[in-house]
């Protein structure tokens, strides 16, 4: 009889072990999303730019072309475009560009809005001193709204054997409509035409 | 390698419970693994019925059968769906693991027989959900789910309003639930339960292949669950995890799809290995030539699974290095597969071999394996992928592992463990039949697909240009052919318990060697009343 309660505690100690490491690869599975996050900013991975401080470096006589590129989502009515499609710059050097938007609807609406770097490799050096982003902006019927984006190179793209003979890099912006926590469901009986 | 001792003593307690009880409430790994062979095998029809809805369409280019081409996608990833966690899992896990797993141990039964009987009403309940998410709205104006297996956002998200999706979500959650519970019976079972003698390493290989599958469903399980669930609230309660609209990400989805979604198909796979390796040894009367070798090819094969999910994910957009990486450890797990497919050729090596069915069906799986492997192996280039990325290549590669692997090994394991299932031989023809029937079908059906693919045919769409009609048309004949093969083997079934031949213990003479063959045919209902002894070490 104490032969099969023993087998029975340890029965029960290997099923509780793998119980917990169902729990622990859940968790990890929901850890991923900051996670992920993190690393995304940290690494610049995916083109994610960097968003730093300060300018800490040199400039030097290295130009690049900066390309920007704005989108608004379906379902929002503005109007979203930079004052200069394309600047050249030297690596490090601290420059401002600004982005108009405008509300061309008569109702007044929010929108979101979410960047990115093309190429990805490229998102490492992509450095944002000042940026919007991921701020909810909601603006009145033919209300004009400016933002900066103040950025530099990261002169150490020169070394990265990857990208070292990139003549331009991209940033892209997009304006979402702000679904205010909605779930995708009801949103999106909105922009049903859209969708088929 | 062993001899139970007075197993059929135990044979006064036989008395069994009502039909009710017995298969309701049933906690008996038998029975259980019984309603599991049974519901994979409903499960499969259901699965090969979608399948063969999708080649009458793709017989001829244009829209014949689905007049709304959303519809053909819901049938492919009803398809998909349906045989991976209703047919493939269940059959090989539920069904042929729980028969087996304890009495090639040695142990009486499960560690837990009533989360053993949870389990299979679960997958039960689950397939149920997986089939109201046919009949219900999904995309707009159409009924079910069509975004593929893979689910991916934004189709599945902003694509597909309807709640067909929140149903196989659902679906997928008690699926996956019922294998986490499997998987904790399995590891709790084979670790704690095995006769006197029976260490590790003398353990049968398909227990082996169930320990490492068992702690592959452990690890990825978990976290397709936390994937789909996030979807879910994606979907209904409003967060952002995969919408970039609130800094979300869908590459993310497919990094956490595809971290379960790799190991999956070893999951798939590995308990084929292992019931493989036991019909190869008892028909060339040799036991497994490197047995260890082989037991550890698996665990390496389940430990490199973890690490290689981005190859499914080329074109996604990551770095040079990060493919260079992915390339290198796909090609990897191309070394313990070719340690197993070459320690099973040198079984066979020397050794007398009887062609039983159970044995072409085996063989027939090696050669097949090793094809799909090889285009395995081909695809696990990014370069190469690149251009043949969601192509017919794929699916002619995925379905020579899994359709031609996998489902070959549950033939395989069928025409084997027959007798001692049910207690009566069915006719070798008749498995001969339906293997040459299944080889030629399988390989008219599939072997086109590869051409289609290099020249640039995409998967999941309703229509081609005529360019691809004829290997469609051929392809189409071979799926009539391989789905023709279950008649043979329902045919089978029935005239074997029609004509009542009574199985010998061991039907298959001195080469079977595991546990299960030492006792009656059927198995007593409670076997090892009196815990076996492993006298020999024998491998």
């Amino acid at each position: 009889m104490a032969e099969t309660s023993h087998t029975q505690r340890k029965m029960n100690r290997t099923a509780l072990a793998c119980v917990g490491v169902v729990v622990g690869m859940v968790g990890l599975a929901y850890a991923s999303v900051p996670l992920y996050d993190l690393f995304c900013k940290v690494t610049g991975f995916g083109g994610t730019p960097v968003a730093r401080a300060s300018n800490d470096t040199q400039a030097t006589n290295r130009t690049i072309s900066v390309r920007f590129d704005s989108n608004v989502a379906p379902g929002l009515n503005w109007r979203f475009a930079p004052e200069t499609p394309a600047v050249t710059v030297k690596l490090g050097e601290t420059t401002t560009v600004l982005y108009k938007v405008t509300n061309r609807g008569d109702k007044p609406t929010t929108g979101i809005a979410t960047y990115n770097v093309q190429p990805d490799l490229a998102g490492t050096y992509f450095s944002k001193l000042e940026c919007f982003c991921f701020t909810e902006q909601t603006l009145q019927p033919g209300e004009t709204l400016e933002s900066a984006v103040v950025f530099y190179v990261d002169p150490r793209l020169a070394e990265d054997p990857d990208v070292k003979d990139l003549s331009s890099i991209t940033l892209s912006y997009t304006y979402f409509p702000s679904k205010g926590g909605k779930p995708v469901a009801e949103t999106t009986s909105s922009t049903k035409t859209i969708a088929q | 390698m062993a001899h139970a001792a007075d197993a059929a003593h135990a044979d006064h307690h036989d008395h069994l419970p009502s039909f009710w009880r017995r298969w309701f409430y049933s906690t008996n790994h038998k029975d259980i693994g019984t309603l599991y062979l049974i519901f994979g095998f409903t499960a499969g029809i259901v699965g090969g019925l979608l399948s063969i809805g999708m080649r009458l369409e793709l017989q001829e280019p244009g829209l014949q059968f689905f007049s709304n081409p959303q519809a053909f996608n819901v049938f492919v990833t009803g398809h998909g769906l349906i045989m991976v966690f209703f047919m493939v899992m269940p059959t090989l896990i539920g069904g042929f693991g729980n028969w087996f797993i304890p009495i090639m141990i040695g142990a009486p039964d499960m560690a837990f027989p009533r989360m053993n009987n949870i389990s299979f009403w679960l997958t039960v309940s689950a397939f149920g959900l997986m089939l109201c998410s046919l009949f219900v709205e999904g995309a707009p104006g159409s009924l079910g789910f069509g975004g593929g297996w893979t689910v991916y956002p934004p189709l599945a998200t902003v694509g597909h309003p309807g709640p067909a999706l929140d149903f196989g979500i659902l679906a997928l959650h008690l699926a996956g639930a019922a294998s986490i519970l499997g998987a904790i019976n399995f590891i709790t079972t084979i670790l704690n339960m095995r006769a006197p003698g029976m260490t590790l390493h003398k353990m049968p290989l398909f227990a082996w292949a169930m320990l490492v599958t068992a702690f592959l469903l452990l690890l990825s399980l978990p976290v397709l669950a936390g994937a789909i669930t996030m979807l879910l609230t994606d979907r209904n309660f409003g967060t952002t995890f995969f919408d970039p609209a609130g800094g979300g990400d869908p590459v993310l989805y497919q990094h956490l799809f595809w971290f379960f979604g790799h190991p999956e198909v070893y999951i798939m796979i590995l308990p084929a290995f292992g019931i493989v390796s036991h019909i190869i040894s008892t028909f060339s009367k040799k036991p497994i030539f490197g047995y260890l070798g082989m037991a550890y090819a698996m665990v390496a094969i389940g430990v490199v699974g973890f690490v290689v999910w981005a190859h499914h994910m080329y074109t996604v957009g990551l770095s040079l290095q990060t493919q260079a990486y992915f390339v290198f450890a796909t090609m990897v797990i191309a070394v313990p597969t070719g340690v197993k497919i070459f320690s099973w050729i040198a079984t066979m090596w020397g050794g007398s071999i009887r062609f039983t069915a159970a044995m072409q069906w085996a063989v027939g799986f090696v050669f097949l394996f090793t094809v799909g492997g090889v285009t395995g192996v081909v695809l696990a280039n990014a370069p190469v992928d690149r251009y043949l990325h969601d192509t017919y290549y794929v699916v002619a590669h995925f379905h020579y592992v899994l359709s031609l692997g996998a489902v070959f090994v549950i033939f395989a394991g069928m025409y084997y463990w027959f007798p001692k299932i049910t207690g009566y031989v069915m006719p070798e023809w008749i498995g001969k039949l339906h293997f040459w029937v299944a080889f030629i079908g399988s390989n008219v059906l599939f072997f086109p697909m590869h051409f289609l693919g290099l020249s640039g045919m995409p998967r999941r769409y309703a229509d081609y240009p005529d360019a691809f009609a004829g290997w469609n048309m051929v392809s189409s004949i071979g799926a009539y052919v391989f789905f023709a093969g279950l008649f043979i083997f329902m045919f089978g079934v029935v005239y074997a318990f029609i004509r009542k031949e009574r199985a010998a213990a061991n039907p298959w003479g001195e080469g079977a060697t595991t546990l299960e063959w030492t006792l009656s045919s059927p198995p007593p209902y409670h076997q090892f009343e009196t815990l076996p002894r492993v006298v020999d070490t024998g491998h």
